[in-house]
């Protein structure tokens, strides 16, 4: 089991990533090999054995419908790099 | 190329905003129209470290939605991320329900182009967050991200494609706008996008088992734009078929201005969402206890005031769809009856109309309606004992509406007491009688249509007070001696 | 015994009795950390002047008759924890910029019981990672030997602490995190429970395994600092509403009947021969205490690894996508249009094993191969926790090895994932199965410390901080300071 460049191009534009001609080339053989090692998991009997999805038992606790936030948009903005009128920027938006 | 060669199927995707205080997921308000990004805490701007915590009114709200439709309400269901990564989602993922949704299998009658009823299902009822919006205007080359709305709670419903018109599909989608308002779990409100729909259109030849391709519709909302979109969808379609092309599978977007729909730009990368169960959130659990006592809580529903309606105040079908359409509409009939001695008929002619024009022309709510379902009740009582007539009473709700005070209080003031005694209105008669002796003459001579004239002129002398059906027959009377 | 050799237990009494002033301890270890921390990088910010200003107002406190139960005690936090107005890094450039708004949990907590922090520390980026070597700023340094790994992801906690900088350290554990570190710099390393330790403000790694703990010198440091972090939380849907026992009472109690587990697959291939004689040794110790060993089976040990690299780094892929340079965090200059802005401030950002992890996770998530890997891994994860599940129902602790092989060279594994993530092998089921693991100091091979493990049941702190203080009362391993920290 292993991944070609257009795969590994695949996977890192769904995930937003820019690689580098070098990282690509590395990230082909690195992740073959840690797909190869998790391929493993194939050769487990697995049948009626169902999927664990969180460690805890429980059910989800659910609050009370209540407004607890206050405006506090200037001081959660500081880390913001462009806002403009209290938006964040981002280069033009096509739909 | 007619139309009716093809067979249109469409299902629809309605995203509900629950009316909700504060957000699905946080303590941010979900108020409509604040400045900017001032009701986005930090869950809603997907900070490092914070987590989302399930507001207890969705799961109440989902629950009443699904049993109003008759639905399954799952005893267990689970939260699932949706990754994508856009602007207006600020985690680079949507909280989202997937494999195991909280409402399944529901289903809605509509009535068909024939008048017949149909049954739509409801494929399922999900929970999930609405994201924030982009805003593209007067910023020079860059969007701005207002994430006030992110956070705020959706129900989405999913119809199964069985409706095969756009008129179906308005009628699906008006039903269930007025479910949700009647549940109170959403304001509904269009404009302000609490109530928007996807549609997904294809055609096929009739008789085809098979499905079309279909169109996925966005950004329809309103049924006008819904009614057009689909139309102008579903006639593109056919035409890209017969003139040999094929159907792509894709999202398209209404433009209302050109009345067009066209091919999203955003989405035309094939999407790859990577739903799995969101590690954060445990699964939903409802118990049979909690359902029992939200079942309680469901109100009577449109279809069966309807017929309550048609059944208990003898009221004209149509009639009776008006006053439910809203359950506002149908609280403050049901006060007008219950205060009044007037037919519920009147009652029904008054609230569609006298009432309905007047919220009309003040851009008003029936809720804020400046004359009171007792008011109009005690207006509608004088009309009953013929203190006035339904003329008069139009001029007294207009004085009513406008604050001079009751029905009584205006009557009393204005003196539009209705004329009942016989011997005054047969000493005005006797007066017009007298005073138009070549009329009379040509009455007595077989010209009845000239009851109209005397009538008018004792009206006329009685400032429209005396009762118009005592006028007729003293006026018969006398002119037959 | 001078200030900064003393355990925090130690060093409330000396509080306590006005020995010194929570200001001059606190000055005592900041001059300890310029002194010594150039040659370890176990810090990314040193928080001196809030440490002085926290310190002064926790002798006031004690003076007023208010002192909380760490009242003036110096704590470190890994740089994964959010502070208010402290820079917030996560060992990332991603992050670098980031001032947190709001405290993490845990954070308020200690603050809450008087804890004075003396700064943030360094560990592998976005805590991916085994060795601290994946951090923008530069590895830390074994104090026990320089050119060695402190371990990871924790490492700037764990050497900080091994090196007596200060005596207490949070750290978080997603897959040994805490364990190894510990094991690595002969510190005590505690995983509580999945649930017990708010995960709010902590900055998410693996959400399902994802869990805060603590790096101390003695298990009965560890049992203070957990009282008070432990505990539910509203802002947390995974903290879990149970009550908080007193962890200190409960260590004096005898381990006599205690029945310690011992797994065959522990001592199989793949243990330094060395490391398993120690903890040998150490659970022979146990035995002397009045504790039963039974062999126990944990048959699917060996998938727990391929498991964790399927699960972590899908959650880690969803995680992490909310750093896109919009609201916070780094941003690539002069984007041409959203996708260059998304992929290059993601792409110049992240460091190479974060978004190989993210790679890992994006692929495994992805449309024709979620069932063979993904929901696969999680039947397997059902199985692993099956296994502990059965070897719980005859034993009530499961005593092993912490990690494969002391401490490891830098530079060592970095370009060997694989080799890399065979070093969590004996941590990692206890996160798959979220339940509560501690690492003791026991013994020495080649001068490196090697760490004796133990898991417990669920919400079993209380019989696993007694085992481990029983054994410290045995033994010193915990009390040798290394060279050039003396």
């Amino acid at each position: 089991m292993s991944l070609d460049k257009d795969q590994v191009q695949h996977i890192a534009t769904l995930a937003r990533l820019k690689l580098s001609a070098e990282e690509c080339a590395e990230s082909v053989e690195k992740l073959s090999r840690i797909v190869e090692f998790v391929a493993q998991l194939s050769q487990v009997d697995t049948r009626g054995v169902l999927p664990m999805a969180h460690p805890l038992e429980t059910a989800q606790r659910l609050r009370a419908d209540a407004v607890i936030e206050v405006n506090e948009r200037d001081r959660y903005q500081e880390n913001a790099a462009e806002v403009s009128d209290g938006l964040y920027l981002v280069p033009k938006v096509l739909d | 190329m007619s139309v009716s060669a093809w067979e249109v199927v469409i299902g629809l995707e309605i995203h509900t905003q629950l009316a909700t205080k504060s957000k699905i997921f946080s303590g941010a308000s979900t108020a409509y129209g604040a400045e900017a990004n001032t009701q986005a805490c930090l869950v809603d701007l997907g900070y490092p470290g914070v987590l989302p915590v399930l507001n207890v009114e969705v799961i109440r709200m989902a629950t009443l939605f699904g049993l109003a439709v008759n639905a399954t309400i799952a005893p267990r269901s689970v939260f699932a991320r949706k990754n994508y990564f856009y602007p207006d989602l600020p985690k680079g993922y949507q909280i989202s329900q997937y494999e195991l949704p909280i409402v399944e299998h529901g289903e809605l009658f509509i009535t068909d182009a024939e008048g017949k009823e149909k049954r739509i299902r409801i494929t399922r009822a999900h929970l999930e967050e609405d994201a924030g919006k982009s805003i593209h205007e007067g910023l020079d080359g860059s969007s701005g991200i207002d994430l006030n709305r992110a956070g705020t709670p959706l129900l989405e419903i999913v119809s199964e494609p069985d409706l095969s018109s756009a008129k179906e599909a308005i009628a699906f989608m008006k039903k269930i706008h007025t479910i949700v308002r009647y549940l109170g779990i959403s304001d509904g409100n269009m404009q302000e996008g609490s109530f928007r729909c996807d549609a997904n259109v294809s055609v096929r030849p009739p008789g085809q088992e098979e499905l079309g391709t279909r169109a996925e519709l966005k950004n329809l909302n309103s049924f006008r734009f819904i009614e057009k979109a689909i139309n102008f969808e579903v006639e593109r379609q056919i035409e890209l078929i017969e003139d040999g092309g094929k159907v792509a599978q894709e999202t398209r977007l209404y433009d209302s201005d050109k009345n067009e729909t066209r091919a999203m730009r955003s989405k035309e990368e094939a999407n790859d969402y990577r739903y799995f169960p969101d590690p954060d959130l445990l699964p939903i659990e409802i118990s049979a206890e909690f359902i029992a006592a939200t079942r309680a809580t469901l109100p009577e529903l449109p279809d069966a005031k309807q017929q309550r309606f048609e059944t208990d105040y003898e009221l004209k079908s149509a009639d009776a769809g008006i006053l439910t359409a809203s359950r506002a509409t149908a609280d403050y009939f049901e006060a007008v009856v219950a205060a009044s001695d007037a037919k519920t008929q009147l009652a029904a002619n008054w609230v569609i109309g006298e009432l309905s024009a007047a919220l009309n022309r003040d851009g008003l709510e029936i809720d804020n309606s400046k004359v009171a379902a007792d008011a109009l009740a005690g207006l509608l009582n004088r009309i009953h004992d013929n203190t006035i007539s339904g003329k008069i009473a139009k001029q007294v709700f207009e004085a009513m509406w406008a604050g001079e005070g009751s029905a009584d209080e205006i009557i009393a003031a204005q003196g539009l007491r209705q004329i009942t005694d016989s011997a005054a209105i047969e000493a005005v008669v006797d007066k017009v009688i007298d005073a138009n002796p070549g009329q009379a003459a040509e009455y007595r001579a077989g010209k009845d249509k000239l009851i109209g004239f005397f009538v008018g002129q004792v009206m006329k002398e009685t400032q429209g007070q005396a009762n118009p059906g005592q006028v007729n027959q003293i006026l018969k009377d006398k002119l037959s001696k | 015994m001078s200030l900064y050799s003393q355990t925090l237990t130690e060093l409330a009494v000396g509080l306590e009795n006005g020995e010194f002033s929570s200001v001059e301890l606190t000055q005592a270890l900041l001059d300890r950390i310029a002194v010594h921390n150039d040659k370890l990088n176990a810090f990314i910010t040193v928080t001196a002047e809030q440490a002085l200003a926290t310190a002064a107002r926790a002798d006031a406190a004690r003076s007023a008759g208010n002192a909380g139960v760490l009242n003036g005690l110096p704590i470190l936090h890994k740089d994964i924890f959010c502070t208010r107005g402290v820079k917030t890094s996560c060992g990332s450039k991603m992050l670098d910029n980031f001032v947190s708004p709001y405290d993490a949990t845990v954070v308020e907590r200690l603050a809450d019981a008087g804890a004075v922090v003396l700064g943030k520390t360094n560990m592998d980026e976005f805590a991916m990672g085994s060795s601290c070597e994946t951090s923008y700023y530069g590895p830390v340094r074994n104090p026990w030997n320089l050119e060695c790994s402190p371990g990871g992801s924790s490492g700037g906690s764990s050497a900080a602490v091994a090196a007596r900088l200060a005596p207490a350290a949070t750290g978080t554990d997603t897959g040994g995190s805490i364990r190894q570190p510990a094991a690595l710099t002969g510190t005590v390393g505690l995983k509580p429970t999945y649930g017990r330790v708010s995960r709010y403000g902590m900055v998410a790694f693996a959400s399902s395994l994802d869990q805060a703990g603590v790096i101390t010198r003695s298990a009965e440091d560890a049992a203070r600092m957990l009282g008070v972090m432990a505990g539910f939380d509203e802002r947390d849907s995974t903290s879990i509403d149970t009550p908080v026992p007193d962890y200190v009472a409960s260590l004096g109690d005898s381990i006599s009947g205690l029945r310690v587990g011992v797994v065959r697959q522990h001592f199989d291939e793949g243990l330094d021969e060395q490391c398993g004689a120690r903890v040998k040794d150490a659970i022979a110790v146990l035995e002397s205490l009045g504790a039963t060993t039974v062999e126990v089976d944990l048959p699917n040990l060996d998938l727990s690894v391929p498991t964790y690299y399927v699960v972590a780094p899908a959650e880690c892929s969803s995680n992490l996508s909310r750093f896109d340079g919009v609201r916070f965090g780094y941003r690539a200059e002069g984007a041409v249009d959203l996708l260059d802005l998304y992929c290059r401030s993601r792409g110049e950002g992240f460091g190479d094993e974060v978004k190989r992890r993210i790679m890992t996770g994006t692929y495994v998530l992805s449309a024709g191969y979620y069932d063979a890997y993904y929901l696969k891994a999680q039947q397997v994860r059902q199985l692993i926790s099956d296994d502990f599940k059965k070897a719980f129902a005859d034993v009530d602790v499961i005593a092993g090895p912490t990690a494969p092989t002391p401490a490891f060279k830098l530079g060592e594994k970095v370009d060997d994932p694989i080799t890399m993530y065979l070093n969590d092998i004996y941590t990692i089921g206890a996160n798959l199965a979220g339940l509560p693991g501690i690492s003791v100091p026991c013994g020495f091979v080649n001068d490196l410390p090697v760490g004796l493990h133990l898991v417990g049941t669920h919400f079993g702190e209380e019989t696993l901080l007694r085992c481990a203080h029983q054994y410290q009362l045995q033994t010193d391993w915990h009390l040798a300071c290394p060279q050039g920290f003396v």
